[in-house]
């Protein structure tokens, strides 16, 4: 009898994802050996044409970018994320403090970012500020946008949260005797830190890691809208193939190596965390 | 103790790293002019929201010295702005509903029996939080296309918003779940409940807050998306994030600003009055 119920609550999800999720992925993973169509779509016969397209240097250089970029917002975000965590869990009383973290978060993804062209841009808040101060004459700009940097500040600010929450949450259940019984037994402050600390919040790291280079790996709104011609990433390779070259061969065979640099990053998680289900996760961001 | 003095200045420079650019768009969005260079105060372009509704003499004694072309135009942003409003609320509630019936009940079965396929519906279904938004952006936008043949627009967005929060709302409720004590299940068949009545007059009102959060959460997601409905978008489908960035694109009308301060207000006010209704029923439970 309980077999049946169980089948019963579950079976409606059972075919949504199935539909919706396994489907599509196989599909996208057929595509990708298959030539491309003329307007769109694709036809037979199967080939390989758009991996040997994938070898091609133009593409290992936005490979490359897209991992070097989310390598360096990945490594700033932990780096602010650490002491920042740190704080809120050693202070009494922290959910105001928690709550000027996270409030920013809520606001549209969106919005966030276009928020930075309203300041870096040529006609933003901070060429503004030059001009009234006399620095910059009347007319003339400094183009902040569109650059390498821009691209990795962006990444940073976006996902800053997403590293601070799994961190405080990590920090917060360690017990900070241990940190004066290793200062008591000779430890300087940041000998005992790296020694004492960091290897007991491994687990958070390697989330907070995780949560932001993922997201950053699959970009495509932040170099698009704050990125140049020269800060392609992935992302935008895929949209670029779908919605402009119809080149859907293309688009899903680039689709398949982004996929595989996640699972590779997850894969690495899970053989650091075993412990860690999705409902684990989940529970470590709330 | 040792003051933690380094951490605390890195928390309040990030602090400050974080609400500086919504501080400086609510800055501009009192700019009486059209760019980013300052000239004066004005709520005029809080105004120019709502410029649809208003009669062409209020709208010239609002916007002085606007060139008539330049004031239609703020007359058809407003109605597209709107409209964008519009169709991101009933894709919202709608995906969120759906979202939460299928969520609800896949919770309670996964949570409390074994059946035939379980691991493949647990595996499969924490699918969309593992991947790439862009990946599955790109699938859907094939499958609706090349197998399903569809017309893209509202149904297209409706059914990839659906899918992409379910994993989210499945997770909230099971962790809702997992505080619930079976034996109350058993108690209630026992003294002769239908399944019907046990979900009805059992599961669901102890689990309430569970879905509900859920439901809340799928909301959010969904009037957040931009990427996933970047793919499978129509031509009479524009969302209001696919307005901004459109907008942004084009170069960014000056209504954007203010548009942003209220969203920025509104959101905070919601999630706190989300938060203070949560604790409200899990304390009267």
């Amino acid at each position: 009898m309980k077999k049946r119920y169980g089948s019963i609550y579950t079976l409606p999800l059972g075919v949504w994802v199935t539909v919706f999720f396994v489907i599509p992925i196989a599909i996208v993973l057929v595509y990708a050996f298959l030539t491309k169509g003329a307007y769109g779509g694709v036809k037979l016969p199967f080939s390989l044409s758009a991996f040997e397209a994938l070898f091609k240097n133009s593409f290992l250089i936005v490979s490359l970018r897209t991992l070097l970029i989310a390598f360096l917002s990945t490594l700033i975000t932990i780096l602010i994320a650490l002491p920042v965590s740190y704080f809120l869990a050693r202070t009494k009383n922290n959910t105001t403090l928690l709550l000027l973290v996270v409030i920013p978060f809520w606001v549209n993804f969106l919005i966030r970012i276009y928020a930075w062209i309203a300041i870096l841009g040529s006609e933003g808040f901070i060429n503004d500020i030059l001009r009234n101060l006399g620095i910059l004459a009347p007319g003339d700009s400094i183009q902040f946008l569109f650059n390498f940097w821009t691209v990795v500040i962006v990444h940073v600010y976006a996902f800053l949260p997403y590293a601070i929450l799994p961190l405080f949450s990590t920090i917060e259940k360690f017990d900070f005797n241990l940190l004066e019984a290793a200062r008591d037994l000779g430890a300087t402050h940041t000998r005992s830190l790296w020694s004492v600390l960091l290897p007991n919040i491994k687990g958070g790291i390697v989330t907070a890691i995780l949560f932001t280079f993922i997201p950053t790996l699959g970009s495509y709104a932040i170099p698009d809208l704050v990125g140049g011609t020269d800060t392609a990433m992935l992302g935008n390779l895929i949209a670029y193939n779908i919605k402009t070259a119809n080149n859907w061969p293309l688009a899903s065979s680039i689709s398949l190596v982004l996929t595989l640099l996640t699972s590779i990053g997850l894969l690495v998680y899970f053989f650091m965390n075993r412990s860690h289900s999705p409902v684990a996760l989940q529970e470590e961001i709330e | 103790m040792n003051k933690p003095r380094f951490s605390r200045w890195v928390y309040w420079g990030t602090v400050i790293f974080l609400f500086l650019p919504l501080l400086v768009l609510t800055f501009y969005s009192f700019n009486e002019a059209k760019s980013f260079t300052w000239q004066g105060f004005s709520l005029r372009w809080y105004l120019g929201l709502f410029a649809q509704w208003m009669s062409p003499e209020s709208l010239q004694s609002f916007f002085i010295g606007v060139e008539p072309r330049e004031l239609q135009q703020i007359v058809l942003r407003s109605q597209a702005i709107w409209g964008a409003v519009g169709n991101s609320v009933v894709i919202a509630l709608g995906s969120a509903s759906i979202a939460t019936v299928i969520g609800t009940l896949a919770a309670i079965g996964l949570n409390w029996y074994e059946f035939p396929g379980k691991k493949y519906i647990q595996s499969v279904s924490f699918i969309p939080l593992l991947l790439p938004e862009i990946i599955i952006g790109v699938s859907l936008l094939i499958f609706f296309r090349s197998v399903l043949h569809m017309e893209l627009g509202m149904g297209s967005i409706l059914l990839a918003h659906t899918s992409f929060v379910l994993p989210f709302v499945i997770m909230i409720i099971m962790a809702r779940l997992g505080e619930f004590d079976f034996s109350i299940i058993e108690a209630a068949r026992d003294l002769g409940a239908k399944e019907t009545d046990v979900l009805w007059k059992v599961i669901i009102p102890i689990t309430m807050p569970g879905i509900l959060s859920g439901f809340l959460t799928a909301v959010t997601l969904s009037l957040e998306d931009f990427v996933v409905t970047l793919f499978v978008q129509g031509s009479n489908s524009v969302t209001l994030p696919l307005f901004i960035f459109s907008a942004v694109k084009r170069g960014v009308p000056p209504e954007i600003n203010a548009l942003s301060v209220i969203i920025i207000v509104l959101t905070v006010i919601l999630m706190f009055s989300v938060r203070n209704l949560l604790k409200y029923i899990v304390k009267s439970k």
